[in-house]
């Protein structure tokens, strides 16, 4: 029987007819915490991809107006969880350049150390779970492994291991101990060893290489132009790290020590690497920090009224639990000048800052936290479009989005 | 620091020149610089302060509502915070706004990054950003009624939490 001609209809000529709707998350094991990806496929070919974000919003910038200048660092901790001392650290030295406070050179050093084992930390997780996502499950272990060690180390120095809550403005809710040194410095010891085997089960291995390389592309201008700060900007060529530029803490003494890791490619191979180098140049500042430790006290000054007392003299002495009462009652308090600042430091995800709005009280009028998560999420479908589904899981692996802290 | 304040001088005769707005001022605390810039001219500027001075980062934009501030004379103001990634030169831009007219001209065309920021401005205070290619909600649903960040808004909310529709296995 001879074919024949029939006529097509319009709307099936129509392109949009082949595309197909994926619904990626807000339950997927590569999303690692809830997010939504609304992707338009054509074929396995990614050719839009929509965020759709908000599932873990707690209104922590609500409930930081409600809470005082100590108290909210509970809250900053529960951000980005997956290096919670970093944003302590980050929004107390912005409430202290707020007041004008100048911390002592032992807080200093210890805020340092403790800032760059949370960047390990950060990138060894990241690192882990976006080669788990490729289908490298050794790594994943390795890395792990090395970031219990660093929790055992903040366990060491806090009490508590995953949120610590250990500042406090003025200075650390308690000096370390002795031991704690010696526990820093075997970690500088024994971290390169699992480093170089990371290294050796990734960098050059073929099927991490093939899915990395070459994916999602993000040009320099367009990161600039994107705001896009950290490992996920110096990946593309940026080349800035507020440890050099602004030096806070002691990276201002410590510059000479380390060195800003950069890359041009600026894909998802290139944003490991990244991540991978600074871990060893985090190593080194943790180790000329540790050996220049200085003596002295941790906190500032009690009589100076913005530092709470230590707590055995709150306990003990009349004139410490005056001090404490000063700073705790609802009619005392901390008095704080009737002004706004903006203030960052280098998270390991990027530039973390805060707005603060101080209207005198011990409470923040408005406190607005700048999370490096929401910014980088922003820039996800740039780097999806044109690619196969299956390397979006590289992609959102690569930019270390922390649900908690996109959402807040 | 009086160096710093000497530049500070210098870009805003400048910007006053080149934008013809003669009512920008200009503060520092600590180490921040900050421009207070009329709502008409907030375009202007930032697309001045782009071009002419190099700031091609636009690190955040917020917005405070001085409802209950004390001695404040405007409702909202909006915060853009910005980076020149040469020099590494920051500046804040103001720009106070007020009840009944809730609009600013959209920076999404000079810097990309405008396009999540200012989606939750919006979401958070209800401020209205013309020229926006999709000013939809981003944090919150799109049912919620408030602007949950005003200073109107209470801490504990309106009941939202207990009003929201429960689906049940069967229903889905």
């Amino acid at each position: 029987m001879p074919l024949e001609l029939v006529e097509t209809w319009d709307e099936f000529t129509d392109q949009k007819q082949y595309l197909y709707t994926l619904n990626f998350g807000p339950q997927h094991p590569a999303t690692h915490t809830t997010l939504r990806l609304i992707l338009t496929l054509e074929g396995e070919k990614v050719v839009r991809a929509v965020p759709d974000i908000g599932y873990l919003h707690s209104g922590f910038e609500k409930l930081g107006e409600d809470l005082n200048y100590n108290q909210y660092v509970t809250i900053v901790d529960r951000m980005n969880y997956i290096s919670p001392v970093a944003n302590e650290i980050a929004w107390h030295h912005v409430v202290e350049k707020l007041l004008g406070i100048e911390i002592t050179p032992r807080c200093k050093y210890i805020r340092t150390i403790l800032a760059e084992l949370a960047r390990i930390s950060d990138h060894c997780l990241n690192i882990g779970t976006a080669a788990l996502d490729l289908g490298a499950f050794t790594p994943f272990l390795y890395a792990f492994y090395q970031r219990e060690q660093i929790y055992d180390l903040i366990q060491e120095a806090s009490g508590q291991r995953f949120h610590p809550s250990y500042t406090r403005i003025g200075g650390l809710m308690y000096d370390i101990r002795d031991d704690w040194i010696r526990m820093v410095r075997e970690f500088v010891q024994t971290f390169p060893k699992a480093h170089s085997d990371i290294h050796r089960l990734l960098t050059r291995n073929r099927i991490f290489v093939e899915r990395t390389k070459g994916i999602g592309i993000l040009p320099r201008e367009l990161a600039i132009n994107l705001g896009c700060t950290g490992p996920v900007a110096r990946a593309s060529g940026v080349v800035r790290d507020l440890r050099k530029d602004e030096p806070y803490l002691a990276y201002g003494e410590l510059r000479d020590t380390f060195q800003v890791v950069c890359a041009t490619s600026g894909d998802c191979y290139a944003r490991y690497l990244v991540r991978m180098e600074e871990m060893l140049e985090s190593l080194k500042i943790i180790h000329a920090a540790i050996e220049n430790l200085p003596a002295g006290p941790v906190n500032i000054d009690v009589e100076t009224k913005e530092v709470l007392p230590p707590k055995p003299d709150t306990w003990r002495t009349i004139e410490g639990l005056i001090q404490h009462f000063e700073l705790i009652m609802t009619n005392r308090g901390l008095e704080t000048p009737h002004e706004e600042i903006y203030g960052a430091i280098e998270s390991p995800n990027g530039e973390l800052g805060f707005y603060i709005v101080a209207d005198g009280t011990d409470r923040p009028y408005r406190c607005r936290t700048r999370p490096p998560s929401f910014v980088h999420f922003a820039v996800f479908p740039y780097l999806a479009v044109g690619h196969q589904i299956s390397d979006m899981v590289a992609i959102l692996g690569s930019l270390n989005i922390i649900a908690a802290e996109l959402d807040r | 620091m009086l160096q710093s304040m000497i530049a500070g001088e210098q870009l805003l005769e400048t910007l006053r020149e080149r934008t013809g707005c003669p009512a920008i001022s200009f503060s520092t605390f600590r180490d921040n610089y900050r421009i207070l810039v009329p709502r008409e001219y907030i375009y202007v500027v930032l697309q001045c302060l782009k071009e002419g001075f190099g700031f091609n980062m636009l690190v955040d934009i917020t917005a405070v509502d001085y409802l209950y501030y004390p001695d404040a004379r405007h409702r909202f103001c909006v915060v853009y915070c910005l980076l020149n990634t040469q020099t590494g030169q920051r500046l804040i831009v103001k720009t106070f706004l007020d009840e009944p007219d809730l609009n600013l001209p959209s920076a999404f065309s000079l810097w990309k990054a405008a396009d999540w920021l200012e989606r939750e401005v919006y979401d958070m205070f209800g401020i209205i950003f013309e020229g926006h290619p999709d000013l939809r909600r981003i944090l919150l649903p799109e049912s919620f009624a408030d602007f949950p960040l005003r200073k109107d808004y209470p801490l504990r909310g309106r009941g939202e939490r207990h009003d929201f529709p429960a689906i049940s296995r069967a229903e889905s």
